[in-house]
C-alpha cells in the first residue's frame, strides 16, 4: 500500500488536471483550483522541510568538526539571523531585515558574486574560442558578429549590423530552439504519462 | 617576433582581468554616451505599452533577485516610470523570494521623480508567493485567492486599486522581467495561452536565444534584451538612467573580449605554424 497510495493519488488527480484544461464548468474549475491551492501549500511547507534539512546538515557538519566546519557556522548563524529578524521585526522599508541584511549586506554579495563572472568569461572566452575545427570557426565567429551587434559599436562599423544579428537571433537561433522546446516538451509529456500511468515510478523513491 | 605571440597565447590571466576591470571601469566613471537605436523587440515592447488606454492596470512581475540586479533592476524602474507617466497604475509580485524589496526600491525611486503617486491607488507590491507554476495557473482564477494579502501584510480587499482586479483578465498587460526558473517561460507556458495575456518580457541577456522563440511566435508581444535593450528603451521613453550609464561599459568589455578572442586565436595560428615548422 505505501506505492499503491500514492500511484492512486497520482493518477487521480493527473487526469482530472488534464481533464478540467478542456472542461471550463465553474465547479470543476473550482475543484482544480482548491487542489492549485494545495500544491502551493505544499511547496511553501517543501521550503520549511528543506530549511529544517539544512539547519540539521550544517549543525552536524559543526559541532563534528567536519571539512569547512566554520563555514558551517555562517550558513547556520546567517540563517537564524536572517530568518529571525525577518519574523520579528518584519520584512518592509525601514526594517533590519530590508535595510540592513537585505539591501546592505545580501544585495552587495550577490551583486558582486554576479559580476566576477565577466572576468572569468574573459579569461575562458580567450582560452576556449580557439579555432580547432569548422564547426569552432562557426561557433567563435557567430559569437563575434552577436557581440557586435549588441552594442552600439556595431552600428557604427556598419549601419545594418544590429539588423543583421536580428536576422541572426530569429532565424538560425529560433529554429534551434524551437527545435529544442518542442523536444522538450514533447519530452515532458511523455514522462506526464508514464508518471500518471505508474510506468516511471522514480519519484516514489527507493526501497519498500 | 613569435616570442610575443608564444607569450601572448600563455597570457596571464591576471592581465586579462586588468583589462576587463579598466574596460569596464573606467566608462563607468568616464561616461562616453554612446549613441542608441532600439532593436525591433524593444520597439515592440514600447508600442505595446504606447498603444494601452490611459489609466489602465498592468502586473509586473519582477521574478529576479540581487544577483541580476544590475541587467534587470534598470528595466523595472523604466516600465514603471513610463507605465506612471501613462497613468497606469500598477500592481507588482515576485516569483523570486528576493523580489519584492527590488519592486519596492524600484517604485520609492521612481516616485522621487513622479511625487504624486500613492500606494494602493496607483501601486500595489503584492510580494512573494511559492507555489512557482500552481500560482501562474491559480492567478488565472483568481488574484486574491493566491495573494490575500500585499507584501506590507495588508488584506485584498482593503486596497482600492485591487477592488478592480480579479484575475489576468483585469490586466491590459502582463510584464515579466525574469532571470530564470520561475519567469517568461513558465507565463508563456502556462498562462498566456491558456488566459489569453498580452505579455511582455524583460530579460536577462543569457535568456535572449531562448526567449527569442516565443517573441518571433507572437507569444511575447515584445521583449527588453539585457542591459543593451534597457538602454535602448531609456533612450526611447526619454529618460538615460541607470542601463543608460552600463551601457557603455558593457560596449568596451565586449571590444576587449571580440579583442583577446582575435588575439588568443592569431597568437595560437602562429605558435601553432612555428611547432609544424619545427
Amino acid at each position: 500500500m505505501k506505492r499503491e497510495i500514492p500511484l492512486a493519488i497520482l493518477l487521480i488527480t493527473g487526469l482530472f488536471m488534464i481533464f478540467q484544461y478542456f472542461v471550463p464548468h465553474y465547479a470543476i474549475s473550482d475543484i482544480a483550483s482548491k487542489i492549485q491551492q494545495w500544491a502551493i501549500i505544499i511547496t511553501s511547507g517543501a521550503a520549511l522541510l528543506g530549511i529544517a534539512n539544512l539547519l540539521r546538515v550544517s549543525l552536524d557538519q559543526a559541532i563534528a568538526r567536519k571539512q569547512d566546519w566554520m563555514y558551517k557556522w555562517v550558513v547556520i548563524v546567517s540563517l537564524v539571523v536572517t530568518g529571525v529578524s525577518g519574523i520579528v521585526g518584519g520584512i518592509e522599508p525601514g526594517t533590519f531585515f530590508n535595510d540592513m541584511i537585505y539591501f546592505h549586506m545580501y544585495t552587495p554579495m550577490a551583486s558582486t558574486m554576479y559580476a566576477t563572472l565577466a572576468f572569468f568569461i574573459a579569461s575562458a572566452a580567450f582560452r576556449a574560442f580557439r579555432v580547432r575545427s569548422w564547426q569552432a570557426w562557426l561557433l567563435a565567429c557567430t559569437a563575434l558578429l552577436v557581440m557586435l551587434g549588441r552594442i552600439p559599436f556595431g552600428k557604427m562599423i556598419w549601419g545594418d549590423f544590429p539588423q543583421f544579428v536580428d536576422w541572426i537571433m530569429n532565424v538560425p537561433n529560433t529554429v534551434a530552439q524551437r527545435a529544442i522546446l518542442i523536444g522538450a516538451a514533447l519530452g515532458a509529456v511523455a514522462t506526464g504519462l508514464k508518471m500518471i500511468f505508474g510506468i516511471e515510478r522514480s519519484w516514489l523513491g527507493g526501497g519498500d | 617576433m613569435s616570442s610575443v605571440w608564444t607569450k601572448i597565447n600563455h597570457l596571464d590571466k591576471r592581465w586579462i582581468y586588468l583589462f576587463v576591470l579598466l574596460a569596464v571601469a573606467l566608462p563607468l566613471i568616464l561616461p562616453i554616451n554612446l549613441p542608441l537605436s532600439p532593436s525591433g523587440p524593444v520597439m515592440s515592447f514600447y508600442k505595446a505599452i504606447e498603444s494601452i488606454p490611459k489609466g489602465s492596470i498592468v502586473l509586473i512581475s519582477n521574478d529576479y533577485d540581487p544577483g541580476s540586479k544590475a541587467e534587470l533592476y534598470p528595466m523595472t524602474e523604466a516600465v514603471l516610470y513610463h507605465l506612471f507617466k501613462r497613468n497606469c497604475r500598477v500592481v507588482m509580485l515576485s516569483l523570486f523570494p528576493a523580489g519584492p524589496p527590488m519592486s519596492e526600491r524600484a517604485v520609492a525611486r521612481v516616485t522621487e521623480d513622479l511625487p504624486n503617486l500613492q500606494y494602493g491607488t496607483d501601486f500595489v507590491n503584492l510580494g512573494y508567493k511559492d507555489g512557482r507554476e500552481a500560482v501562474l495557473v491559480e492567478m488565472g482564477r483568481s488574484i486574491r485567492s493566491a495573494f490575500p494579502k500585499d507584501y506590507r501584510g495588508i488584506p485584498y480587499d482593503s486596497i482600492a486599486l485591487l477592488k478592480e482586479v480579479e484575475n489576468y483578465s483585469s490586466f491590459a498587460l502582463v510584464i515579466s522581467i525574469s532571470v530564470g526558473y520561475p519567469g517568461t517561460k513558465e507565463y508563456v507556458q502556462y498562462a498566456q495561452g491558456r488566459f489569453n495575456l498580452k505579455l511582455l518580457a524583460g530579460a536577462a541577456a543569457v535568456s535572449v536565444p531562448e526567449y527569442s522563440a516565443y517573441y518571433n511566435s507572437g507569444q511575447l508581444s515584445g521583449m527588453l534584451t539585457g542591459i543593451s535593450g534597457a538602454a535602448e528603451y531609456e533612450e526611447l521613453i526619454g529618460r538615460r538612467a541607470l542601463a543608460a550609464k552600463a551601457i557603455d561599459a558593457q560596449a568596451i568589455g565586449h571590444m576587449v573580449i571580440i579583442l583577446l578572442i582575435v588575439l588568443g586565436n592569431v597568437a595560437w595560428f602562429v605558435t601553432k605554424g612555428k611547432k609544424n615548422h619545427e
